[in-house]
């Protein structure tokens, strides 16, 4: 036979066998009930998505927060800022695999800690990977309350010290009180969320918490050396680096479009409103703060600036999801002009924040948290803003409680704050012996506030007075 | 030989270069310093604490030259470093025991 004839035969007995088998292999026509399994798959993907992309923002604020950190602290403690930064993290993250997630999310028999789900035990291999994601989002929230502490602590707390602060922190006293407000967010089941307390990002779970903790953490210190003399004067302790500062407040208000938002760790149009309220808070405190800084000082103060945006951000983060954008310009605003004000407090009760931390977090934290019952869109009534107070008061009595506690034992077990001279010197070099800017002479110049005009002696007192240390260390 | 000392205000620094470089002056020295006179600094507001900031930044000049030469320098520094506003500086003559070059080893007026 030619070889044309034969291809052509073998051609045909090859179409006319192959062409039935791929008609019965193909797939059954659409169903309903297949369509809507496919569309809940999706959703469920998106939601995957969302959440984690809003995860990745929020580690983001990490390098935010050791910005404004780095840059409203002095040169020779830049090495150990970092440091820090970078270590409440890490042992953040291990310490909620290993114990708080478990307490925070775990299933309980009290409404008051979980006690399953330590170790992410809740996953195995091939089973539902949405535990993981929920984590990965609930870490990065658990370490934004603990590096709120470090500015607080900045300058003069011993890094081992800090070390074990950051593991206690992220692995028992945040877990516990976000058990009480978010438990059910998966196995668990509040006492707070069940009278309907509200707090949708976490004003309260992780601002007040590390504000308060904050506080703690600065009163057992005790205040910079030279920060306050002996007659009660305030003494300035500029910042480095005020591009860096600004920089990290940029970085968290980006970060934050991850916290508020992403807080619905599901993908569908809440999120929008929740976008604005953050935007618009972030900028009304921005401005109320420049405003009341202009008030007080005759110039528009940028460091103030810069804290009141973080101050309408925090204050946001609890009604975000529950009040119109006009309310979210008045708390914000509101928050502006309270974190000047709370700043200025803080330091006449002779409190050292070198960030201004506690106003930000836990004073601006338990106003928008208040707020939130307040301007509540479904309405608001004595009882929802009792269960508001309520909250704020038991966050407070926690996290300040536990915070002193834990902070006393540090300070008598390893001992919580350098000694003076390794704090003139600098910790970078006393805790790291490292230079975080070798090239550049770093000289810390010590200032004086101020002597009362045209008196040659007395403003040589008050030169001789700053270079003394106007405090004793409180170890 | 003598060094001429010369503080004076930061922006003033290029147009006294330029005044030094047309008498012929080859070389200076130029240090970032801080300091004060009957000029006060002025005070600065941080996070609502006042505080002085008494020394004012500056810039020294460091010049080496031949005896005679030191009245056109500071006639030079006199005419372009000032702005007639206070805290315009100060010119310091100094007498110079020895000079010499490093890469060759020449002295006095040859290393200059």
């Amino acid at each position: 036979m030619k070889t044309r004839m034969k291809n052509l035969i073998y051609f045909t007995i090859g179409a006319l066998v192959t062409i039935p088998m791929m008609a019965w292999g193909a797939e059954e026509a659409p169903t309903i009930a297949g369509n809507a399994e496919a569309i809940a798959t999706v959703q469920t993907h998106a939601d995957y998505l969302w959440t984690l992309i809003a995860a990745a923002l929020v580690f983001f604020m990490q390098a935010g927060f050791a910005m404004v950190e780095a840059g409203f602290t002095r040169a020779k403690n830049a090495v150990n800022i970092l440091m820090k930064n970078l270590m409440d993290f890490s042992m953040g993250s291990i310490a909620f695999w290993a114990v708080g997630f478990g307490l925070m999310f775990g299933a309980t028999g009290t409404g008051w800690f979980g006690t399953s789900g330590f170790f992410l035990s809740d996953f195995s291999p091939g089973g539902d990977p949405w535990v993981l994601a929920f984590w990965m989002f609930q870490a990065v929230f658990c370490a934004t309350a603990a590096t709120i502490v470090s500015g607080a602590m900045a300058e003069r707390t011993k890094f081992v010290g800090y070390l074990v602060y950051s593991a206690l922190l992220s692995a028992i006293i945040y877990p516990v009180f976000g058990s009480w407000a978010w438990g059910s967010l998966f196995n668990g089941n509040g006492w707070l969320e069940n009278l309907g307390f509200i707090d949708f990002a976490g004003s309260t779970v992780v601002h007040s918490v590390g504000g308060w903790v904050a506080l703690a953490g600065a009163i057992v210190l005790g205040p910079r050396i030279g920060k306050y003399t002996k007659d009660g004067r305030i003494k300035p302790i500029p910042g480095h680096n005020l591009p860096l500062a600004a920089l990290g407040v940029f970085i968290l208000w980006l970060g934050w479009f991850g916290f508020n938002p992403g807080s619905t760790t599901a993908a569908n149009k809440d999120i929008a409103m929740i976008f604005v309220n953050t935007n618009l808070a972030a900028a009304a405190g921005a401005i109320l703060a420049m405003t009341t800084a202009w008030m007080k000082f005759q110039k528009p103060d940028a460091g103030m600036s810069l804290n009141g945006a973080l101050a309408g951000l925090v204050a946001i983060t609890s009604p975000c999801a529950t009040v119109t954008p006009l309310s979210a310009v008045i708390i914000g605003s509101a928050a502006g002009v309270l974190v000047v004000l709370s700043v200025l407090f803080f330091d006449r009760i002779k409190v050292d924040d070198p960030v201004g931390a506690i106003s930000v977090h836990g004073v601006c934290g338990a106003w928008g948290t208040f707020a939130a019952g307040i301007f509540n869109i479904g309405g608001t009534s004595a009882k929802i803003i009792g269960v508001q107070l309520l909250g704020i008061g038991s966050c407070f009595v926690w996290a300040f409680g536990t915070g002193i506690i834990m902070f006393k034992l540090i300070d008598k077990t390893m001992g919580l704050r350098v000694t003076a001279e390794e704090e003139v010197e600098g910790l970078d070099y006393g805790e790291h012996r490292a230079s975080a800017y070798p090239d550049f002479q770093i000289s810390s110049p010590v200032w004086a506030p101020p002597a009362p005009q045209g008196h040659g002696a007395e403003k040589a007192q008050v030169l001789s007075e700053a270079i003394r240390p106007a405090s004793e260390p409180a170890v | 030989m003598k060094k001429v000392e010369v503080i004076i205000k930061p922006f003033k620094l290029e147009e006294l270069k330029e005044g030094l470089s047309s008498l012929g002056i080859q070389g200076m020295t130029v240090s970032e310093v801080k300091g004060f006179g009957r000029q006060k600094g002025h005070s600065e507001i941080y996070r609502g604490a006042e505080y002085s900031v008494d020394f004012v930044p500056k810039v020294k000049v460091e010049i080496v030259v031949q005896a005679d030469m030191v009245d056109k320098v500071i006639e030079a520094t006199l005419t372009h470093a000032k702005t007639g506003k206070i805290g315009d500086g100060k010119i310091f003559v100094y007498p110079l025991e020895t000079a010499r070059r490093i890469r060759t080893g020449e002295q006095g007026k040859d290393a200059i």
